[in-house]
């Protein structure tokens, strides 16, 4: 696997994706890494950075989907083609790829890790979920993907017989879990550093509080991961610490 | 001058390679049996800075002696030190004890978690039973919080230790959207940049009570903080939220100190040591009262 590293990067553009933001970024030599994996983003003005997952590996630049809610996420959105920021990765495991009869879910934001996953496993059949049609706008960044809305569930139209792929909301994947005990579910914690330093971002894994950043962020697939959601993912204002 | 890390901030294990770029890898606390720590959430962000309630995470002294020390020891070419807690005097001491080993370079005493229950003996009782029972170099890590550090200090020096640590986090607490405590233990740990102005002051204290050597910290990101803390009378310094948010900082800051340095017409950093002593302890500044 790469070293992880950390670069300043500059902006090439911030695009509107529905209510979502796809922050582009020049790649340096920085790696790419699999997917699934994240990268720490330095947010102006704030004290920590943020993790996200990659979601495009454009030649030349690396893009990360995210959804403005927290100080965080809010400055990274605002941010304008040609300013610069740290990027530090790709740090952490990401999906196996390994899988016979791939298919890919996600939630929200949860799709951030998903479309750089569909061009690794050459465009398999994904079921996404939005909470409104504006969010599912997302939908754009697949070729073709079945799209659910609330409050219609994902797990109403996953097709049985396939090695899943998800990311989301914790109740998703709980249920995802709950219907395919294989799936490789990639999960999200509060974290302040990413590789492995604060302990911040520990999850019940196995019966044991373990790093997300250095367990995961992808977990599953094998008899090893049993993860019980434990943390409220609350941050400050009442958002997810990624935010 | 040493550039260490502050306890806590880094895992030598997961990232070898920021743990050699500094002059001493401090250990997170190992207390006698192990912990788990608190459970999730354990961190905030505020504007200035970042509550944590990790609450001293680790597999516990035995574990520690056997595997992680050895690991440690291999992985990384740096001295290692020792951060010790323990819920009484006499936990504290049998760690000290068992760690007479060539890999330990110094013990820090955790006098100050923010996080868990306080031992009932003071400072000076617990530095006194661990000088019993170790002649490794022995720090005491100081909280922020005593109106009289100097006090403090003396008797930790009256009681045996060869340096102090300063400064712990402060106590803090943020609320959520629903005015719900962010952190589920309610209170945790404050570091980052608010607690710089914290430790200049504290470390003033310290110095004017003791001739030992302080290794000052609290909110340095840069080169600049660095020498602030010496300035004040700080012989080492520790980083510790930066490495959070940056791995590389410690080759960054040895950098700008350097820069630093030569901008204030100096020699070497240390040549700086103590120089704002008097001026921040009497309220001097450019000789108006």
């Amino acid at each position: 696997m790469s070293r992880p590293r950390r670069e300043r990067r500059s902006v090439v553009a911030v695009e509107a994706i529905g209510p979502y933001a796809l922050v582009r970024v020049t790649r340096g030599s920085l790696d790419p890494g699999i997917p699934g994996q994240f990268f720490m983003l330095e947010a102006p003005g704030r004290v920590l950075p943020r993790p996200m997952s990659l979601c495009l590996a454009p030649r030349g630049e690396l893009a990360f989907l995210l959804d403005p809610i927290g100080p965080g996420t809010r400055a990274l959105a605002a941010l304008e083609s040609g300013e610069a920021l740290h990027v530090f990765g790709p740090l952490g495991n990401g999906f196996r790829l390994d899988v016979e009869r791939p298919l890919l879910v996600g939630g929200g934001i949860g799709i951030a890790p998903l479309p750089y996953l569909a061009e690794a496993l050459e465009q398999p059949p994904a079921v996404l979920g939005f909470r409104s049609q504006h969010h599912a706008e997302a939908a754009a960044l697949f070729p073709n993907a079945e799209v659910v809305i609330d409050p219609v569930l994902v797990t109403e139209a996953m097709p049985a017989g396939r090695d899943v792929l998800a990311c989301g909301p914790e109740p998703m994947l709980e249920a995802i879990r709950a219907i395919a005990p294989d799936a490789q579910l990639a999960w999200e914690a509060p974290m302040a550093c990413g590789y492995g330093a604060c302990y911040g971002c520990v999850v019940e894994i196995d019966g044991e509080l373990k790093r997300l950043c250095v367990e995961g962020p992808v977990l599953g697939g094998s008899p090893r991961a049993a993860f019980v959601a434990s943390t409220r993912g609350l941050c400050g204002e009442g958002r997810p610490c990624s935010s | 001058m040493l550039l260490l890390n502050a306890s806590g901030c880094l895992d030598a294990l997961t990232a070898p390679d920021v743990a050699r770029s500094l002059d001493a890898f401090v250990t997170k606390t190992v207390t006698p049996e192990p912990r788990e720590g608190n459970a999730p959430v354990r961190i905030a962000e505020t504007e200035f800075g970042m509550l944590n309630a990790i609450g001293l995470a680790n597999p516990g002294r035995d574990t520690f002696l056997r595997e992680t020390l050895p690991r440690l020891a291999s992985a990384i070419d740096v001295p290692i030190w020792v951060s010790v807690g323990g819920f009484n005097a006499r936990e504290y001491a049998e760690t000290c004890e068992q760690l007479a080993r060539d890999d330990v370079a110094c013990i820090e005493l955790n006098l100050s978690c923010p996080n868990v229950d306080e031992a009932p003996e003071s400072a000076a009782e617990i530095v006194r039973a661990c000088r019993e029972v170790t002649a490794k170099p022995l720090y005491a890590k100081v909280s922020p919080h005593s109106w009289d550090i100097g006090e403090t200090v003396r008797a930790i020096e009256a009681a045996g230790a060869d340096g102090l640590s300063l400064v712990n986090t402060l106590r803090g607490a943020t609320l959520d959207a629903r005015l719900r405590p962010t952190l589920s233990r309610g209170a945790g740990g404050y570091s980052g940049p608010a607690l710089r102005p914290v430790a200049l002051a504290a470390v003033v204290a310290a110095r004017r009570a003791t001739q030992l050597p302080i290794v000052g910290m609290g909110g340095v990101e840069t080169g600049r903080h660095v020498i602030e803390l010496i300035a004040c009378g700080a012989t080492h310094v520790a980083l510790g939220t930066v490495l959070f948010a940056d791995p590389d900082a410690p080759t960054r800051v040895r950098g700008e100190l350097a820069r630093e340095v030569e901008a204030l017409g100096g020699d070497s950093v240390d040549g700086f040591f103590g120089v704002a002593l008097d001026a921040v302890a009497s309220g001097v500044n450019s000789g108006k009262r």
